[in-house]
């Protein structure tokens, strides 16, 4: 593909991400199957804003998520980063020492607040690690710094919390401390990989708008993977909804919301329960489906289930991503 | 605003060291009060202590109260008894039982002697630190072997994996007597020899497989993940993040280790194929050398005192293992 | 409406090692046939405790220190082992948390049933059972053939209706469903919650049901009792505690939620934590993180007050709250 150097102010820009899993094979063995995990899928964060990827479990949002900082390698396609210092690099080729040096624009923040901090060491040591890692500062800069990004996660006196260990914090807390784990090293996006889901909902809202505050504070973007369409309105500028590996619909937020295009969006949106009990909703009914995207058809994944689908779109390959005007862009044959 | 401005306005006062200090100490209280909870840890860190006490004592005696040239353990004779083997001196009837030149003192051989005249009491004192110092040394190798082991093959899999599995295996399927046997025949083994050669081959063998499984489990944590999204390298994420978390269950076996080294050093001494000067084994194997062993309870104090102290070291460190399931385990804690 | 369920002064302590966690503290409610009751609260609140006590399921640290639960005119705090039998399963089901995982995994989903039947049915023949089993089935919307398949041949969503399934096996008058739809995702979780509120009307049996999620529990339950570290704070119809809602916590609830329809509005936080039931607050437990905490809350528990002449022996019905300054300006 093409590498321009994007001047419009996108900060990343994927094309083609593929992630194939090979099902059953071994050392000596070729695998019969994949699960096609992710299958071509393009989108682009704009500097300043957060993009949401929302879909069940299962659909690949996750793993494109890990692409993105490169927990996985992808089996194909690029991933765009707009850099302030080098231009324009993509993430998907680079390796070894440039690899680790990369690391430090992108981060992650992950979704159990229990598993993603080592309970063996302390919140500094954990906070620390980044830098320790990637050589930065002496011990007395990564003490200041730790403490510093301690007090703006809302964990103060920093001096107090320094040296608890994660049996020590609520769920909150931990997660807070997983912020500014992903913040220490200043990078430039950040995958949020579901942070809220497990936390009491009282929390949910101090921990979102905290990423906000720091979100605005540090020009950082959010790759904000989320099932709840609630908390992606809510936290994003633009949503791109996945199912089985592929995108079928992106947009600005109010817009994909008061206007949804796609079959399955419409099925999401409407299925959705309304923390009112006057209000009724009309749930759009689609047919049950399979969980895993194992060798899938060649035609549109959606077919199966979708209550609109006719010959064409069983008769001809998945269809592919279009905008429809103003940046609304759909995968679908019926719009 | 990068972050890196953002917080050099916060000063930290305690040194790193000292505060590390004071939390490996708080963490070793609350192991200890876990600990105490269990009878058969105390019980068994009760006999320990007895025995640490008598390796202790043993040089003292020999500087105060025993005279060198009679209670050696090597090379002790007492020329006042006449007949060696001869019973303890506290015995009812000591008179005719032993003959000596000279009416004893009640406390002169509070063991007896052995076949070649030395006091078997300062023989079983003395060999005490050389049985702990093999137990000790055992357990270590075994613990730096299996962990080692368990982590890397858990982390690479793959070729890596597959190599040292089958190592394991052999290890495992071979007969660990008669491998010793053979090897102490072949080669000139002294007590550290012997530590190392048992705890290389434990170290391979079957519990490393546990070793492994856990570590197989640590591997997909999401801190393994956040520091490899930080950049950290492999041996970083092995020895910072697996190996903590994997030695509580290394050093479980760790327990089970000392007791079966201290039995299987009795064993080959038995065998005679160990050289060393002095041990509980040898001391066994000193009496059926000399025709003692399968005779009538009569001379009882030849094997039973040394039989004996193999059986409650042993079981001393078997049990604070078992103690030490609760500390390590939180699940297996009270509530 | 006829009263099936009486709840009155529940409460429950757990021991451990640390000391007594007062986990449900004095709570009240009161449940008529074929009524749904929703339970909504935080982690830590204690709905969970609540109805583990009612179906006596609690583990061995947990002790009911006061308060009854009067079933058909009978405690069941003071039952014993047989009479709790014929309780069990008969008067009132469960549908526990992540219940998807509590099927086992050798035994395939039609014996896990027909051993529950045959438990609490006495002289039910197999044949019987299965029959029973099926029109289960077809109830919860699965295809009574799945019956001789093991649990991992079931998704999810599937795996959760086998479960309600098991809970409707004895025709029980109340259901107990302890957020259920969870680890769903919403179009599976829209089905089953339908299914589950038709069910619940069709067979016009009483619901207790547990979330944290406010949205879930608006749609499934004709009351919402709201509560917070371990008591009750509100109880009220649903859209009572929508409208007018006057517990200070059920208000900040409110305002909690993002939501995909009506105006992108700006979500207000709640400071601090939910309180360590070790050693609670005093006085009202919520004066901590309350906006409106004068001295009064911070030294005497609030009661659970009728407001709007509710009644006070009859919990079915009426606006309930346990606040000194309830909000609305109400008084009591």
């Amino acid at each position: 593909m093409t590498q321009t150097t994007y001047t419009d102010g996108t900060l990343v820009r994927v094309e083609g991400l593929k992630k194939h899993f090979p099902v059953g094979g071994g050392l000596f063995k070729r695998a019969k199957s994949h699960i096609y995990a992710v299958d071509d899928v393009s989108f682009a964060i704009q500097k300043g804003k957060s993009l949401g990827l929302v879909g069940k479990s299962g659909c690949g949002k996750t793993t494109t998520g890990k692409m993105l900082v490169r927990l996985y390698d992808p089996t194909a396609g690029h991933i765009f980063l707009n850099d302030v210092e080098v231009g324009q690099v993509d993430l998907a080729e680079v390796k070894g020492a440039q690899l680790k040096t990369f690391r430090r624009r992108v981060q992650m923040i992950f979704q159990d607040p229990y598993e993603s901090l080592n309970p063996r060491r302390t919140v500094f040591d954990t906070v620390v690690e980044p830098l320790a890692v990637q050589g930065i500062g002496d011990l007395i800069d990564r003490e200041e710094r730790v403490a510093g990004l301690l007090d703006m996660v809302g964990l103060t006196p920093a001096n107090t919390f320094m040296f608890r260990f994660p049996h020590e914090l609520s769920g909150g807390q931990r997660q807070r401390v997983a912020i500014a784990r992903a913040l220490i090293i200043d990078p430039t996006f950040i995958v949020a990989d579901e942070p809220t889901s497990m936390l009491d909902v009282s929390i949910r809202i101090g921990v979102m708008q905290l990423m906000q505050e720091l979100a605005d504070r540090f020009a950082v973007s959010y790759l904000y993977i989320t099932h709840d369409l609630a908390v992606a309105r809510y936290m994003c500028q633009d949503i791109a909804v996945m199912y089985l590996g592929k995108l079928v619909e992106m947009a600005e937020t109010e817009e994909l919301l008061a206007h949804p295009l796609h079959p399955y969006t419409q099925a999401l949106i409407s299925a959705v329960p309304i923390p009112d009990p006057r209000l009724q909703r009309e749930t759009l009914e689609i047919k049950g489906g399979i969980a895993q995207p194992i060798d899938p058809p060649l035609h549109c994944r959606f077919y199966d289930r979708c209550p609109f689908a006719d010959n064409f779109c069983r008769d001809n390959d998945h269809p592919l991503l279009e905008d429809k005007g103003d940046g609304h862009k759909v995968a679908c044959y019926k719009v | 605003m990068n972050v890196i401005a953002a917080t050099t306005s916060v000063r930290v006062i305690e040194p790193l060291w000292r505060v590390r200090l004071r939390l490996a100490w708080r963490s070793f209280q609350t192991g200890w009060d876990i600990f105490r909870e269990n009878p058969i840890g105390l019980i068994g860190l009760g006999m320990i202590a007895f025995f640490g006490l008598m390796a202790i004592a043993h040089p003292l005696l020999i500087a105060t109260v025993w005279p060198p040239n009679v209670y050696d353990p090597l090379m002790g004779y007492d020329k006042e008894i006449i007949v060696h083997p001869s019973p303890p001196t506290w015995i009812p009837n000591a008179a005719t039982e032993i003959q000596s030149l000279r009416p004893l003192s009640r406390f002169r051989h509070i063991l007896g002697t052995d076949p070649l005249g030395r006091d078997v009491l300062s023989q079983l004192m003395s060999s005490t630190q050389s049985e702990f110092a093999l137990g000790m040394m055992a357990a270590l190798v075994t613990v730096v072997v299996g962990t080692t082991l368990g982590a890397v093959t858990a982390y690479y899999g793959g070729v890596i994996d597959m190599i040292f599995m089958r190592i394991s295996d052999l290890v495992i399927m071979l007969p660990f007597i008669p491998l010793m046997i053979v090897l102490g025949s072949m080669f000139d083994f002294q007590m550290l020899h012997l530590a190392l050669v048992y705890g290389i081959l434990v170290g391979f063998g079957g519990n490393t497989l546990v070793i492994k499984s856990q570590a197989l489990t640590l591997k997909v944590k999401a801190y393994t993940e956040a520091a490899r999204v930080a950049g950290g390298s492999n041996l970083h994420i092995i020895f910072t993040h697996l190996v903590p978390n994997l030695l509580p269950l290394a050093f479980l076996s760790m327990m089970i280790t000392v007791t079966n080294a201290i039995f299987i050093e009795a064993v080959l001494s038995f065998f005679g194929l160990i050289n060393i000067r002095m041990s509980w084994g040898i001391m066994i194997q000193i009496t059926q050398a000399a025709g003692y062993l399968l005779t009538s309870w009569k001379y009882w104090y030849l094997m039973f005192p040394a039989g004996l102290s193999i059986s409650l070291l042993c079981s001393a460190f078997y049990l604070v293992g078992r103690a030490m399931d609760a500390v390590v385990n939180p699940r297996l804690r009270k509530r | 409406m006829s009263l099936l369920l009486s709840v009155h002064d529940l409460t429950m302590h757990y021991a451990t090692r640390k000391g007594e966690v007062s986990a449900v503290d004095n709570v009240s409610f009161d449940l008529a046939k074929g009524q749904s009751l929703g339970l909504v609260g935080e982690s830590g609140c204690g709905k969970t405790s609540i109805v583990f006590a009612l179906m006596r399921l609690l583990p061995e640290n947990g002790m009911i220190k006061n308060g009854y639960i009067m079933l058909d005119g009978k405690d069941i705090v003071a039952m014993d082992y047989a009479a709790l039998l014929k309780v069990r399963w008969r008067k009132i089901a469960m549908v526990f948390q992540a219940a998807m995982n509590a099927l086992n995994p050798v035994y395939t989903v039609g014996q896990q049933i027909i051993e529950a039947l045959e438990l609490h049915l006495s002289n039910i023949s197999p044949a019987q059972a299965r029959e029973r089993i099926a029109i289960l089935f077809e109830l919860v919307g699965l295809d009574p053939a799945l019956m001789d398949r093991y649990p991992h041949e079931f998704s999810g969503g599937m795996r959760q209706r086998a479960v309600i399934a098991m809970a409707l096996s004895c025709s029980p008058d109340i259901i107990i469903a302890d957020e259920p739809t969870t680890a769903l995702d919403v179009i599976v979780q829209d089905r089953i919650l339908k299914r589950i509120r038709e069910l619940q009307r069709e067979l016009n049996m009483a619901m207790i049901y547990i979330s944290h999620d406010i949205a879930v529990i608006a749609e499934v339950s004709d009351r919402i009792g709201v509560m917070y570290a371990g008591r009750m704070a509100e109880m009220a119809e649903s859209a009572d505690i929508f409208d007018r809602p006057m517990h200070p916590y059920t208000y900040a609830l409110m305002g909690a939620f993002p939501s995909i329809k009506g105006k992108r509005r700006d979500l207000k936080t709640l400071p601090g934590e939910p309180p360590d039931l070790l050693d609670p607050p005093s006085g009202c437990r919520f004066h901590p993180r309350c906006p409106y905490a004068t001295d009064v809350c911070r030294e005497k528990q609030p009661d659970f007050t009728p407001v709007n002449g509710a009644s006070r022996s009859d919990l079915t019905h009426g606006h309930y709250v346990a606040c000194w300054h309830p909000m609305q300006g109400v008084t009591l």
